[in-house]
Parts: structure tokens; sequence; C-alpha cells
């Protein structure tokens, strides 16, 4: 469905988009993580025809992009990162204009809207203006009108940033039932759980290429030692250095939190009962740590 | 791959009209406040046409042997295109562009930056032309035109509506925020509307104001307009189409042409 090789992009000199290459099968729901500034949204933008990249190529089902981006389009559907809904219009209106965009005459995209607007939950708000839509409610209205020409393929930049729990949660319940009914996702974000629950493959990218690429379980059974106990308490860090060094596989230290990563966490478990200052929580590893193991925890503006 | 059928099946080969999509989707909104808009299309050139026809004409007396407000009519034609061509494609076009990012969500379609900024500039001529309409409305309801001869001035007006979008839309897509937009009317419209011969006679100008004049798209309008609605000799009424064409045509690829370095990046 979806074919990236070798993607180049420079800006100003800097390469944003390094030798980036995957592939992504119908029905397969792909997830593209990292930091901010990692090169996410100048990769989707690229697969869509929108900025013309400096080297590699590209195809979108089956058609070369950018040279046939328009063409392919029609067989795509786009949840940008921003809300560019069109403030001008009502929520019907929004997506049957959006469809003439794609050619499809307005009788026909009327009578698509009332599926679109259940499947969106916005089956009471047909005729509300923009500005009455809360943030999750904009968001889940750009979906539907991401699906108003039944694409094959959908890419999402970040759909839940800034929404509440039960706002991501609707999107999500949203997108298992499009890769239920077999359609293709490519999404960009920042939240692990997102990817962990949503995603069957993704990749973790880091200034602008690619440093891992597998299912959510591979690359936690692969690149990161199983079992995580995190250590809370004043004077974590010196004890930690002193005491559970030696008996973890890996420690990292962040302000009054130590994170210990092993196979066996008896041993550590054992010697930090002693220290009654010391908070415990012990958990099996998760896509957050191969994450943060992946790209550090330094801050990315 | 099914591709949904073209809604333009009457297109010849190669020839591209989904830009009509935009200008339906300008249509559509504008439809929703057309009351407002139409009153004060005609509201607006009315009351500058009595204050400064009558007023003015007072002490003006006559120009080239006729009332001052029907020479001043002949130039509110076009001047009243110009600013209308320039408001929707300057203001209105840059918050599609920028503030409501309109042309960014329209791009995930299929459409290509240049069906979006071909659209916007037939839609702006096309709301300038109905500017330039109701100023010959007020004209026929002042008795300064008689007979159907002057209607042939509505193709002019669209021509000189679409060459002056053409010039807005390249000051648009160069635009960071509204405040060139400013700069633009204060030291290019307004300039070349008092040395093109909308207010007063060209011949009262020196004679190098004059050839500025003629090397400006609005002396050509000005000239066109009042020679079909008012039967003044047109000096080179072929050369004024072709300059208003040649304006038209280097900014609307201008534009295009920024426009898609801007969004493509």
């Amino acid at each position: 469905m979806l074919r990236v090789g070798h993607l180049r992009k420079v800006y100003d000199g800097r390469e944003v988009v390094r030798d980036l290459s995957f592939e992504v099968a119908r029905g397969e729901c792909f997830g593209i993580l990292g930091p901010n500034g990692a090169g996410k949204t100048t990769t989707l933008r690229c697969c869509l025809g929108l900025t013309r990249p400096d080297g590699g190529a590209l195809e979108l089902g089956g058609l070369p992009v950018p040279e046939a981006a328009r063409r392919a389009r029609y067989r795509v559907g786009v949840v940008p990162q921003f809300d560019n809904l069109d403030p001008d219009f009502t929520v019907t209106e929004n997506l049957v204009m959006f469809a003439r965009y794609f050619d499809i005459p307005a009788r026909e995209a009327r009578a698509r809207v009332p599926r679109l607007l259940e499947f969106a939950g916005l089956g009471d708000r047909a005729r509300a203006r923009l500005e009455t839509l809360s943030g999750g409610m904009k968001r889940r209205l750009t979906l539907a009108r991401a699906l108003v020409n039944d694409p094959d393929i959908l890419f999402l930049d970040e759909p839940t940033t800034g929404l509440d729990p039960q706002a991501r949660h609707l999107i999500w319940d949203g997108l298992k039932r499009l890769t239920g009914e077999g359609k293709t996702i490519v999404l960009t974000t920042h939240f692990m759980d997102e990817a962990e629950r949503l995603c069957n493959r993704l990749c973790v990218m880091d200034r602008g290429a690619i440093i891992a690429l597998d299912t959510p379980r591979n690359l936690i059974d692969t690149l990161i030692e199983p079992v995580v106990v995190e250590v809370y308490g004043e004077g974590v860090a010196a004890w930690a250095r002193a005491s559970a060094a030696p008996l973890v596989e890996r420690l990292e230290v962040t302000g009054e939190t130590a994170f210990c990563y092993m196979h066996d966490p008896a041993p550590l478990m054992q010697r930090a009962r002693r220290e009654p200052g010391l908070k415990l929580l012990e958990r099996p590893a998760n896509l957050e740590d191969v994450f943060i193991k992946l790209t550090g925890r330094d801050i990315r503006d | 791959m099914a591709l949904a059928a073209p809604s333009f099946p009457m297109a010849p080969a190669g020839v591209n009209l989904r830009c009509l999509h935009l200008v339906a989707r300008n249509y559509l909104v504008w439809r929703k406040l057309m009351l407002a808009s139409l009153v004060a299309n005609l509201a607006d050139p009315l009351i500058y046409l009595v204050g400064l026809g009558f007023g003015l004409g007072a002490l003006v007396g006559t120009i080239d042997g006729r009332p001052y407000v029907h020479f001043l009519a002949g130039g509110m034609l076009c001047y009243s295109t110009l600013n209308s061509a320039s408001a929707e494609a300057l203001y209105s076009a840059f918050s599609r562009l920028k503030v409501q990012r309109t042309w960014e969500g329209i791009l995930h379609a299929p459409m290509t930056i240049a069906d979006v900024v071909v659209g916007e500039w037939l839609w702006a001529g096309i709301k300038a032309t109905l500017s330039g309409t109701a100023i010959l409305i007020v004209m026929y309801a002042l008795g300064i035109v008689h007979g159907l001869r002057p209607i042939a001035v509505v193709p002019a007006l669209l021509l000189v509506g679409l060459s002056f979008s053409a010039i807005a839309l390249v000051v648009t897509t160069l635009a960071r925020s509204y405040d060139l937009f400013t700069y633009y009317f204060t030291l290019l419209v307004t300039p070349m509307g008092f040395v093109s011969g909308v207010f007063y006679p060209l011949h009262q100008l020196p004679p190098l104001a004059q050839h500025v004049a003629w090397a400006l798209p609005l002396a050509h309008a000005a000239s066109l307009a009042r020679g079909i609605t008012l039967g003044d000799p047109m000096p080179w009424p072929w050369l004024s189409v072709l300059v208003l064409v040649l304006y038209g045509a280097v900014g609307l690829a201008l534009a295009a042409r920024i426009a898609r370095r801007r969004l493509m990046k």
C-alpha cells in the first residue's frame, strides 16, 4: 500500500529525514514514533506528495509520489496534526464540501453524511456551527472528513494530541473499527500506549532516521531487559549508584527516580526493602522504556 | 483503481476544471452573507458618487463637456472593481491560506496548489465584477447611461477584476501577516488611483506622470470603462486589453509559483 525507499529531505542544509525506508502492507496499522523534531510530520508530508523529497522513491497505492500524488490522494484520507476544518461551514457542509474536492457529486456526498457522523459520534451535531464543537469533536469530525472518499489508506498525524482521555478512547475505538474493516493506517504519535494499542508494526524515528522497526511485542522483547523497578525517594540517586548498580543490568537516574532494568528483580527488591525511605514499583518493561532507551531522556524542542 | 467520476464531463481533454471546486466553495460561503454583501456593493458606490460627484461636482462644474459625476462614475466602475478584487484576493484569501488553514485542508484532497490559486483568482475576479456591475446599475439609476451598449462593460470589468486579483494574489502568497496589505493599499493602490484618471482626467497631470500612468493597469481599465459606457475616445483599446491581460497572466503565474514554493516546502 505504501513503499518508502531511501527517503531524504533537507531543510536549510540540515538533513531532517535520512535514508528512510519502510513498507506498509494492506490492512496494516503502522506507527511512526519519535520525539518532537524527529521528522515524523515531514515523512508523512512526503508520502502524501505535499512536500518534495530531496532523494529516494515513494509509492502510494501503487502510484509514484510526488509525480502522481494528486491521483494517489483519491484513495487516501488525511487527519492532520492541526485542525484545518473549514470554519465557514457547518458540520455537514464540511463533509459535503470536502467530498466535492474528490469530484464526488453533492447528492452522493449528502447520502454518505449520516453514516460518517454516526461513526464520529456527531449524529446530533449535523447542523452545528464549527465554533460550537469541542476539541475532541473537531478531531472526530476531521476523522470523518478523512473518510468521506472511503479511502484505502489513512494518514494520521498525532491524532490524539491535546485530547482528554475520554476523547482519546473514542478516537482509538474509531481507528480499531477501521482496521477491522481492512483499512490501512499510518499514524505518528508520541504516546506509547497509543502505539502499543493500535499498531501492528511500528518504527522509532530519531533525528530523521529509523532506529528500530518491528512489532511492539518484538521491540520490547529484543531491545530491553524484561523487568523494570522504579525506585523513588530522597537521596535515591546516591543510593542507587552505590547499592543498586551492582544488582541490575542497566540503571538510569533522573531527578528523584531511579529506573533499574534487569531480568531478575529479586536481589534488588530484597536490598531496597531494607531502606524505609524508598518507594518501589516493579513492572514489566513496556514500549515507553524502549523509546526512552533508544532516544534518551533529554527534552527535544 | 476506481476513481470517482469527474463532475465536469463537458471539460475537453487536458483542461483542468478542478479549480471550480474552490470557486464553488467560496460562492457557498458568500451566499450565506449575500444580502449584506449586495447592499454594501450598492450602498458604498452610491455614497461615493453622490458625495464626491455632486458635492465636488458643484465646484468642478463639467469635465470634457459633461457633469463631473458622469466622469467620476466612469472611473468608479474600475476603482470599485479594483478594491473588491484586492480585498478578496488579499484579506479573504490570506485568511484561507494562513489563519484558517483552509488551503492546507483542501490540499489533502486530490487538489493541487495551482487548482487552489486559480480558483481563488477566478472567484475574486467574479466577485469584483459584481462590485463593478453595481456601479453600472447606479449609473443607470442616476440616468448617467442609457440603452444597451454600456452593458458591454461587464466583460471588461471581469478582465479588470481578474487582472487586479492576480496582482493581489502575488502579495497574498508572499505575505507573512495582514500588515503587508496595508502597505500594498497605501503605497500602490491609492497612488495608482490618483495617477490613473479615476477622479480627474489624466491629461491634467504632468507628462511624466502620464507616462507612468499608462504603464499601470488602472489607467487602461478606466479608459476602457469610460469608452464603453460614456462613449469617450479610447486611445488604444486593444493595447489596454493587452496590458490588463499581461498584468493578470504574469501575476497569476507568479502567485502560483510563490504559493508552490511556500506550501510545498
